[in-house]
């Protein structure tokens, strides 16, 4: 029985599927439980949250990140994957945290101030969800001290700020510098992306990284968690 | 089951009063003008219902002026069948014209002499030789009854390539004026299963060809049900003459009910007009005599309005196929035989570039979309065509597939319904009610069932002169498939009936 919900968690995640109503790639799924009412069921079955994450969540985002690989998923494949178990996670949260079972890691994410475009941010946001870290999205359009407070009441590993327009990237350096003179700036990794930014740009304000796109964000997060551990 | 070529809102480039217009004016040429006939048939014909038919003499030549009343030219049309079938080997690639709907299927075309081969060279920066890149260079071939071969299986292959116009001169040693007909053609017909078309070069080979395509298609009425093979005949040479030679082929063809293309290819500025209504005129009576006399030989011959139209180069006086008044030509040419409701051979997706490039993908682009938007019911030229109409590359051929294939996607007819519409607003609700507003789960069903576009397929992220390589990749792919060939039994059939076949092309 605990297999057999841990078997179409794993085949929901596959298939991109976050709720009952959403269609997947079979025919006739509609109506048929989605991840997220398949973790309440696992959950009141008293299965334990870490199979849930490894059996079923992880063990369905290797096969997508497999077929992404194998160009048999697009972008959009990767990214409803990854929804469902962004979706998963944060239902599993409060359980995971209740067995001592620590995450992969907290990631605070925000697109700098003046800057409305938060497209490429939501990517990052859920790449790294379904990949497996708790992110705290704070918008748009956010202030240096909206960050600075967040990173003081969530203590995150990293804090991950994107910006496309030119006239907003300086905001970001702004951000790092409000980061030391809080004395925060050792505690967190500060990682950036974003149409109008680089790797040059980065090393120059002081971050940690730049990733090109959202995988790239994960690949670098997870390469400085390694880090951090080492 | 037909190919589904694409289906499009055609585009209207002439008001209806300008056709009509147009199309009293080629009447008037028909009667002031006249046509230069240098077949003695053909004037019979004419003469018989009712033509003036004065003899005269040019050069050594006998012919004859006809002038043709109205009458003459409207019975004639009205056995012009207005829905033409052009079968194939495998009955799910025939295709249907139907002179008033615009569905477009896409052909190759031309009998270019020359091959242009593309191969993958290394070079060396000359300021940094730790620098070594992959560059594609041309070569230039002669057209051979090989690549003849390898031409119609790329067209097997490739999805946008609806019918096997032949594409290159077969210029063999063994190969002789006797017996390129029946070589061609069975070097087509052995290799792809596709609709196969081309011109003949020999009156005395037409009953061979013909014997040959009943053998394939498997009986006399067989082929007739599914005409696996048809003909073009390029019987006027403009402006307003028809020439002994062909017309007599476009004659014996009609004879035996071969469906067939009747085709005019005058070239603005040199030999039609080069202004808009003045070319269109002209080409329009010059298809109107010929399509007139297939039906004056053979009531209900099946034939398609064969318009070729381009424009003089100011430089050579060469046929230039890069200039804006070719699409005008061409859409106004699709729009009158829409007018008669015969179905349309129009032409589109050639350039005067040497080689593959930016001056080719931009020329060849540009009437790829323009006239297929007109939506006539065949378009030739449409595969690898460069140099005008004297090279055939095939790594050309398959960058025109992939190109063709967005140009089909962005014509189609587009489809608002309730149904589609209130999906689209269940859509717009789920995804105003994420945090991410993003409507990426939305495409994934539509990406698989193609509705919508896949990537392109020869992009590349590293260097200029990828895309050809990749085109060059591709080619060498489909080249590796099994051939799709005529039954062994069959083919010996073929070679034990129809003389002049080469050995050598016994599978």
């Amino acid at each position: 029985m605990t297999e057999d919900i841990l078997t179409l968690l794993k085949e929901n995640v596959i298939q991109g599927r976050v709720t009952q109503d959403d269609e997947g790639f079979d025919e006739g799924m509609v109506g048929q439980p989605g991840v997220s009412e398949l973790i309440e069921k696992a959950l009141a079955q008293g299965i334990n949250p870490e199979n849930i994450v490894n059996k079923g969540l992880t063990a369905g985002m290797n096969i997508v990140g497999q077929k992404y690989e194998a160009n048999e998923y697009y972008i959009p494949d990767m990214l409803a994957s990854a929804e469902a178990v962004g979706v998963a996670m944060e239902i599993l949260e409060p359980h995971l945290a209740k067995s001592g079972i620590k995450s992969k890691g907290k990631v605070i994410v925000a697109t700098v101030k003046g800057d409305l475009h938060d497209i490429g941010k939501n990517i990052v946001s859920m790449l790294l969800r379904g990949a497996g870290y708790i992110v705290r999205d704070l918008g748009n359009d956010i202030d240096p001290q909206v960050i600075i407070a967040a990173v003081r009441e969530e203590k995150p590993q990293f804090v991950g700020m994107s910006a496309l327009l030119t006239s907003t990237m300086m905001h970001m350096k702004d951000t790092i510098e409000a980061l030391t003179e809080s004395g925060l700036r050792d505690k967190v990794k500060v990682i950036i992306g974003g149409a109008a930014v680089s790797e040059e740009f980065a090393q120059g304000i002081g971050a940690d990284g730049y990733g090109a796109d959202g995988f790239q964000a994960v690949r670098l997060v997870e390469a400085l968690s390694t880090n951090v551990e080492s | 089951m037909a190919r589904q070529g694409v289906l499009v809102q055609p585009y209207q480039r002439l008001k209806l009063e300008q056709v009509e217009q147009i199309h009293r004016a080629s009447l008037a040429i028909l009667t002031d003008s006249g046509v230069v006939c240098f077949n003695r048939s053909a004037a019979e014909f004419f003469g018989d219902r009712g033509a003036e038919v004065l003899p005269m003499h040019q050069g050594s030549a006998d012919c004859w002026l006809l002038k043709i009343p109205e009458k003459v030219i409207t019975d004639a049309l009205q056995s012009a069948p207005k829905v033409v079938k052009l079968g194939a080997r495998d009955e799910n690639n025939c295709l249907i014209l139907d002179g008033h709907e615009p569905r477009v299927y896409f052909a190759s075309g031309s009998e270019t002499n020359n091959w242009l081969e593309v191969d993958v060279e290394a070079f060396v920066s000359k300021r940094n030789p730790g620098i070594e890149v992959e560059f594609p260079v041309f070569r230039v071939e002669k057209g051979t009854v090989d690549r003849l071969a390898r031409a119609a299986r790329l067209c097997e292959h490739l999805d946008s390539w609806d019918s096997f116009l032949r594409t290159v001169n077969i210029r063999d040693d063994d190969i002789t004026n006797d017996n390129k007909d029946v070589n061609k053609f069975f070097v087509s017909l052995n290799n792809t299963t596709k609709h196969v078309m081309s011109g003949l070069t020999e009156l005395s080979q037409l009953s061979n060809v013909v014997r040959m395509s009943q053998l394939i298609a498997g009986g006399e009425e067989q082929l007739r049900e599914n005409p696996i093979i048809s003909f073009i005949t390029c019987m006027v040479k403009s402006p307003l003459q028809l020439v002994d030679n062909t017309t007599q082929k476009a004659i014996e063809i009609a004879r035996r009910g071969i469906p067939l293309v009747v085709s005019s290819s005058p070239m603005g500025g040199s030999t039609a007009p080069i202004r808009e209504e003045g070319m269109v005129a002209q080409i329009n009576a010059e298809l109107l005599v010929g399509i007139a006399l297939t039906q004056l030989v053979n009531k209900g011959t099946p034939v398609l309005y064969g318009s070729v139209p381009g424009r003089a180069h100011m430089v050579s006086l060469y046929d230039s196929y890069g200039v804006p008044e070719f699409n005008q030509y061409n859409i106004d040419c699709v729009q009158m035989a829409r007018y008669y409701g015969l179905p349309c051979y129009s032409t589109g997706g050639i350039s005067d570039a040497m080689v593959p490039g930016i001056q080719a993908s931009v020329e060849r682009l540009f009437s790829h979309i323009l006239v297929t938007l007109a939506g006539p019911q065949y378009i030739h030229y449409a595969f690898g065509l460069l140099e005008r109409t004297n090279t055939f590359c095939p790594v050309q051929a398959v960058l025109d597939d992939a190109h063709i294939g967005m140009v089909k996607r962005f014509v189609r007819q587009p489809v608002v319904t309730t149904d589609r519409i209130s999906e689209s607003l269940e859509q717009i609700r789920k995804v105003m009610g994420t945090s991410h507003k993003l409507y990426t789960r939305f495409v994934r069903s539509m990406l698989r069932s193609g509705e919508i576009a896949p990537p392109y397929p020869f992009e590349g992220k590293d260097m200029v002169g990828g895309t050809l390589l990749r085109a060059r990749e591709r080619m060498e792919e489909i080249l590796s498939l099994p051939p799709s060939h005529i039954p062994r039994p069959v083919v010996d059939e073929v070679f034990q009936q129809v003389p002049g076949l080469l050995v050598r092309l016994r599978n």
